[in-house]
């Protein structure tokens, strides 16, 4: 693995612009994001979340400006980010085994795509981190909603990925996984960048250094400015939201 | 029932015997590539592909009859056809995501209307039946060269680079991320279905080709954990489509396509029935 220079930004986004079809979808973005940070990445549906981490990964080309990754091209970064796409783009009749899916983390290594031994001793240890190597030789499609999330971190850990990169991980879980899921989440912060697209704001404010409020435009504020208006106005609506951390007494109110 | 395997060891009945080893060893492609047609949702695709093959067979017929060009056979005409239907298509799918079942559409029937002039101005009586649904008797021992070398290839190229394979049809954006060039293995997947949708016109015609192609993959599907598994039940399954509907054609005299379809939806239709009754109990 290589080193991490502690000066060089793990991600810099300078004046990029997205749009699709006419459509702007992301404008003037600069956004800096240093090794080791946590951000998570919120804002209403059509906002521009997805296309964001899309342009960090390299699937997508912004109309302008630059995306730079580990000082280099999103392209040449591939391999050290470990990507976790939304739950449910994957057809739940496919024919896999937990096993194979967690291996493809290591695809890329050799010309036709076979595992190496190396290959499937880190993919046996992802799968043991996500405390889910009981199933790997079980269908993917046999797991429950929240095993089956483990399973897509498991394959991006295999990579050995310094960025980890999730894309909206708790849609489809319930609370105890979810829980869970953050519990994981911390542990891997100590050694990895971590960058998530949420909908969910109430656990962001527990876990997240930093949050991004994406809607068209890009703008971050540290977790403890998290207020209802803040969340009000990057919603750009009437929202009700109940905050339970919060006690409200009359001389203001006071966090717990 | 005894008659067909007297027919069968006949000396004076070739084509029975070149019919059901040709289908036999047609079902390994038959199987391996429907599996993939199947898992990555690609049968309109595998459709569209098929039915260009008429324009190949046409244009075959004219240049060989109408022109003289003696080596260019129908066959070679439906190759080629086949190969650009994929070049095409992968073009594109890479390309036009929003449009691309009405280029499906349109490729689909273009094929055929450029099939069906060629074959109009083409002199004497050509009967495009043999090739709209099929004739497995009419299968000779050069086809089996064909079959043997298409066998080679499928599996050759399969057993390579299955991993690559299983992870376009499964998560095509996170092969790229992983570096995979996912469009030359699109196209590379579009071309082995070509060659593989050619073989299937001559056991059972362009019109049915999707079918054999998908319901031994997806009967398959129900029983198998991963796509190997899947791959090797479907060329199970399809060579007992083959035997078993080459038996009932020959025994009551009936034509070998039809036959082979019908025994294959029936038991893909029976174990969709039986499984959904096993869930909801």
């Amino acid at each position: 693995m290589q080193r991490i220079d502690p000066v060089t930004p793990i991600v810099q986004i300078d004046n990029l612009s997205f749009s699709y079809e006419q459509n702007s979808i992301l404008t003037d973005v600069n956004l800096t994001i240093h090794n080791l940070d946590s951000i998570c990445i919120v804002g209403p549906n059509g906002g521009g979340k997805t296309t964001l981490i899309k342009c960090i990964l390299g699937l997508l080309t912004p109309d302008q400006g630059t995306v730079t990754v580990f000082g280099g091209s999103p392209e040449q970064a591939h391999l050290r980010m470990g990507y976790v796409p939304q739950y449910a783009s994957f057809d739940p009749y496919f024919p896999i085994s937990v096993m194979e899916v967690v291996c493809m983390g290591r695809l890329g290594g050799s010309i036709s795509g076979k595992y190496s031994t190396r290959d499937k001793e880190l993919a046996t240890a992802a799968l043991e981190k996500v405390d889910l190597l009981k199933y790997a030789a079980h269908s993917f499609a046999a797991l429950s909603g929240g095993q089956r999330q483990r399973v897509l971190i498991a394959r991006a850990l295999a990579t050995g990925c310094d960025l980890l990169i999730l894309d909206e991980p708790t849609a489809n879980i319930d609370h105890t996984a979810e829980t869970r899921f953050f519990d994981l989440l911390s542990g891997f912060n100590e050694k990895m960048t971590i960058l998530m697209v949420t909908h969910d704001v109430g656990f962001a404010s527990t876990f997240f250094k930093r949050i991004a409020c994406v809607n068209n435009k890009v703008v971050i504020h540290p977790t403890s400015e998290l207020t209802g208006e803040l969340i009000q106005n990057m919603y750009g609506g009437d929202l009700q939201m109940i905050r339970h951390d919060h006690r409200c007494g009359e001389g203001g109110h006071s966090h717990d | 029932m005894t008659d067909f395997f007297q027919a069968l060891a006949d000396p004076n009945l070739p084509f029975l015997r070149y019919a059901l080893i040709s289908g036999l060893l047609a079902s390994i492609p038959f199987g391996i590539i429907g599996s993939f047609v199947v898992v990555r949702r690609i049968s309109y695709i595998a459709g569209a592909i098929s039915h260009c093959v008429l324009a190949g067979v046409g244009l075959g017929l004219y240049l060989q009859q109408a022109v003289g060009i003696a080596w260019f056979t129908p066959f070679i005409g439906a190759i080629l056809a086949a190969l650009l239907a994929a070049v095409i298509l992968t073009v594109v799918s890479l390309h036009a995501k929003q449009r691309e079942d009405s280029v499906i559409g349109a490729l689909w029937a273009a094929g055929m209307a450029i099939g069906l002039l060629f074959i109009a101005k083409t002199p004497g009586y050509n009967d495009p039946m043999s090739y709209l649904f099929g004739n497995i008797l009419l299968i000779g021992k050069s086809d089996l060269y064909f079959i043997s070398i298409l066998d080679i290839v499928v599996v050759t190229v399969v057993t390579i680079f299955y991993n690559k394979f299983l992870a376009l049809c499964f998560d095509e954006e996170y092969a790229r991320l992983r570096g995979l060039n996912t469009g030359l293995l699109y196209l590379a997947l579009l071309c082995l279905t070509a060659l593989t949708v050619v073989l299937l016109v001559r056991v059972v015609g362009i019109v049915m080709v999707i079918a054999l192609l998908t319901l031994p993959a997806a009967i398959a599907g129900n029983f198998a954990r991963n796509l190997w598994q899947m791959m090797l039940l479907a060329i199970v399954f399809c060579a007992l489509f083959v035997f078993s509907g080459l038996w009932l054609s020959y025994s009551y005299d009936l034509p070998s396509g039809p036959v082979i379809i019908m025994i294959a939806t029936a038991l893909y239709l029976l174990v969709v029935g039986v499984l959904r009754k096993i869930r909801d109990h």
